[in-house]
């Protein structure tokens, strides 16, 4: 930092220039964050208009019929399971995904934080290079891969292992996997940030007292390996829930996932509103997950000291 | 300097004749839908700048007009969503029936029940929605959506339907022999239990219909004509089925939202289309019919007697529906959600 600069901040209080620093932040998170999700949560209490958009009036309807609908034959209100299977699908889907994230990760991470440190920078790159083209690309990509006249069929039929292509397109597990390809990096790398700033002579002391290699494991590298793991697991999780692409393209849209059938609100269906509720029972469930691990993060570290 | 006097020039020129109107056209409408030596034709002819943005639903294109996204000059509306635009006050009144070329268009798409003395658009093409078979593989002799609802065992997990609430469920109601926009819940039911026991068939619910019955993914498949012409040009065993239950027919039109940024271009646009030998250039690149008389003479003579255009003498008449109420909409909602969930 030159002199002038020097001069010149100290000339302002530091309250100021922390609020010039995060200035720009603070709008961006106003302009494209708080107020996008204020505008849902105002819609999410409006009447649905006939074809898309609000009608003004205040109704509770678009939560209400999230669990209950008016029956087709008698009217009356009645519980209906349709909306929270779907969203227990995003949850079982976008836990799957982040539980396999890990099992893949945690050793490709912890090989490439041992490597020497030039080797690692390529490692880096490569694990990074996919996720330089788009993601519908991506995933159109896969599909191709997986469906019936795809490579993997095709080597699979000409090596005459199969003689009908495999059901790998179209389906749940085509989803999933299209989920793990998607976020797989976002696994990877805070763990091996966590990785490589393990200290490995706080092993080799375990061992000389005589720990046991699950011990070590448990009491040594899971905690320091904690924080990356919960942040890995933070971004898996997150956009696989909410994910729209995967289940469209790869699952062929035979199975909604939340974002299907919120995107469906805002379009056939035409009802903003309940597409709006949709997305802010999305939202707090997201928040009460971070919350919750956030908490847990916290009595860690306190426990620690 | 010598630039802004020529542009300025072009602009003086637009407000006396608007046959050399300058500027931009912003369309919103279709994916490979716009015939590229049509827009570079008007291009030449109008010294306009052509900028073209694509929707791939109804719904995409109507929520964006309605959440106020403007700055599009000609949007193509299906028949039934124009109605709703009309209803909406959406769109700009162009006076269609009072442009040159109007002489042109085919008496049948004149007095249209969604655009009565064509006020506001004009016709663009036309098809129908039905469904494709690979007789390599199915037998559709007795044109039925038997096929699509009761499966051989050839056909199980190769059946795609189209993405499209409407079709789909419209496609179960005349199965069933029922009415269309349909509000009776017994029926509405039926329809559920119909495409749920078919849905274990299904492969998937998908708008890629050429490139899924091209590669051979799909043996069956809903699907609009055009895109079954474009299918059975790369696998000649495909065969358009127009179905002995009843089809439906569709026509887009050239429309202008209101407060469009470029109305005068926007006008030129619509007339433009309406010439025989441009919309002939519709046709030949999008393969579907349009309205306009006169037009056969520039279509190429390769798809002049093509079964997906011309529909055999025994088969029934396209079904033009009039979109369905709120209402319904909601409860075709439901069954859809029903069906996906």
């Amino acid at each position: 930092m030159s002199v002038r600069q020097l001069s010149f901040s100290s000339r302002i209080s530091p309250r100021l220039t922390d609020l010039g620093l995060l200035g720009p932040a603070i709008a961006v998170i106003l302009v494209f964050m708080v107020a996008p999700m204020a505008i849902m949560f105002v819609y999410s209490f409006l009447e649905a208009a006939p074809y898309g958009g609000v009608e003004w009036r205040f109704t509770t309807d678009a939560y209400t019929s999230i669990l209950f609908e008016r029956d087709f034959l008698d009217d009356s209100l009645t519980f209906t399971p349709d909306y929270l299977v779907v969203l227990a699908r995003s949850v079982f889907q976008a836990g799957i995904a982040t539980l396999l994230c890990l099992v893949i990760s945690v050793p490709t991470a912890y090989y490439i934080a041992t490597r020497p440190e030039r080797q690692k920078n390529i490692w880096l790159v490569l694990i990074t290079i996919p996720y330089w083209v788009n993601l519908l690309i991506r995933t159109i990509a896969l599909l191709f891969v997986l469906r019936g006249d795809g490579p993997i069929n095709a080597v699979l039929m000409n090596l005459g292992f199969i003689s009908e292509p495999l059901p790998l397109s179209y389906n749940g597990f085509a989803v999933c996997l299209g989920l793990i390809y998607s976020f797989l990096p976002f696994m990877v790398l805070p763990l091996y940030s966590a990785f490589e700033r393990f200290d490995f002579r706080l092993l080799e002391a375990a061992y000389d007292l005589y720990a046991s290699r699950r011990t070590a494991f448990l009491r040594i590298v899971l905690p320091v390996m904690r924080p990356g793991l919960i942040a890995g697991s933070l971004l898996v999780f997150i956009p696989s829930i909410g994910s729209y692409l995967a289940p469209d393209i790869l699952g062929g849209g035979k199975t909604l996932m939340i974002g299907n059938l919120i995107g469906t609100q805002f379009q056939s269906a035409r009802n903003w509103p309940f597409g709006a509720a949709l997305s802010m029972i999305l939202l707090t469930l997201t928040l009460l997950v971070l919350l919750w691990l956030a908490r847990r993060a916290g009595q860690q570290t306190s426990d620690c000291r | 300097m010598k630039k802004r006097i020529l542009s300025a020039a072009l602009l003086a020129g637009a407000a006396v004749h608007p046959a050399f109107a300058a500027g931009d056209l912003f369309i919103y409408t279709w994916g490979e839908y716009t015939p590229p030596e049509m827009v570079a034709k008007f291009e030449k002819t109008y010294g306009v700048k052509v900028h073209i943005d694509t929707y791939d639903s109804m719904e995409t294109m109507l929520a964006k007009l309605k959440s106020g996204a403007g700055g599009y000059d000609v949007i193509v509306p299906g028949h039934d969503t124009m109605t709703i635009l009309v209803r909406e006050g959406l769109l700009e009144p162009i006076n269609v029936s009072q442009m040159e070329n109007y002489k042109h268009v085919d008496e049948t798409w004149r007095d249209v029940f969604w655009d009565p003395g064509r006020v506001y658009s004009a016709p663009w093409a036309w098809g129908s929605t039905a469904f494709v078979i690979d007789s390599a593989v199915v037998d559709g002799a007795d044109h039925s959506l038997k096929t699509l609802f009761e499966p051989t065992d050839a056909v199980k997990g190769k059946i795609n339907m189209l993405r499209d609430v409407n079709d789909v469920i419209n496609m179960a109601l005349r199965y069933l022999g029922k009415p269309r926009c349909n509000e009776n819940p017994e029926d509405l039911k039926a329809v559920l239990d119909l495409l749920t026991t078919q849905k274990a068939f299904v492969k998937s619910y998908n708008s890629e219909t050429k490139e899924l019955l091209a590669s051979g993914e799909a043996v069956v498949s809903m699907s609009w004509n055009g895109y079954a012409m474009r299918a059975r040009e790369e696998r000649p065993t495909l065969e358009y089925i127009y179905p002995k239950e009843g089809y439906s027919g569709w026509m887009d039109n050239v429309a202008v939202p209101k407060g469009a940024p470029n109305l005068e271009n926007a006008k030129l646009w619509v007339n433009f289309v309406m010439a025989p030998e441009n919309a002939a250039m519709i046709t030949n690149y999008a393969r579907y019919s349009n309205g306009i008389k006169g037009s056969e003479a520039y279509v190429d003579k390769a798809l002049a007697g093509v079964p997906e255009l011309n529909p055999p003498a025994d088969a029934p008449a396209p079904e033009f529906l009039t979109a369905c109420t709120p209402e319904v909409t909601k409860l075709y909602d439901r069954v859809w959600t029903k069906l996906l969930r």
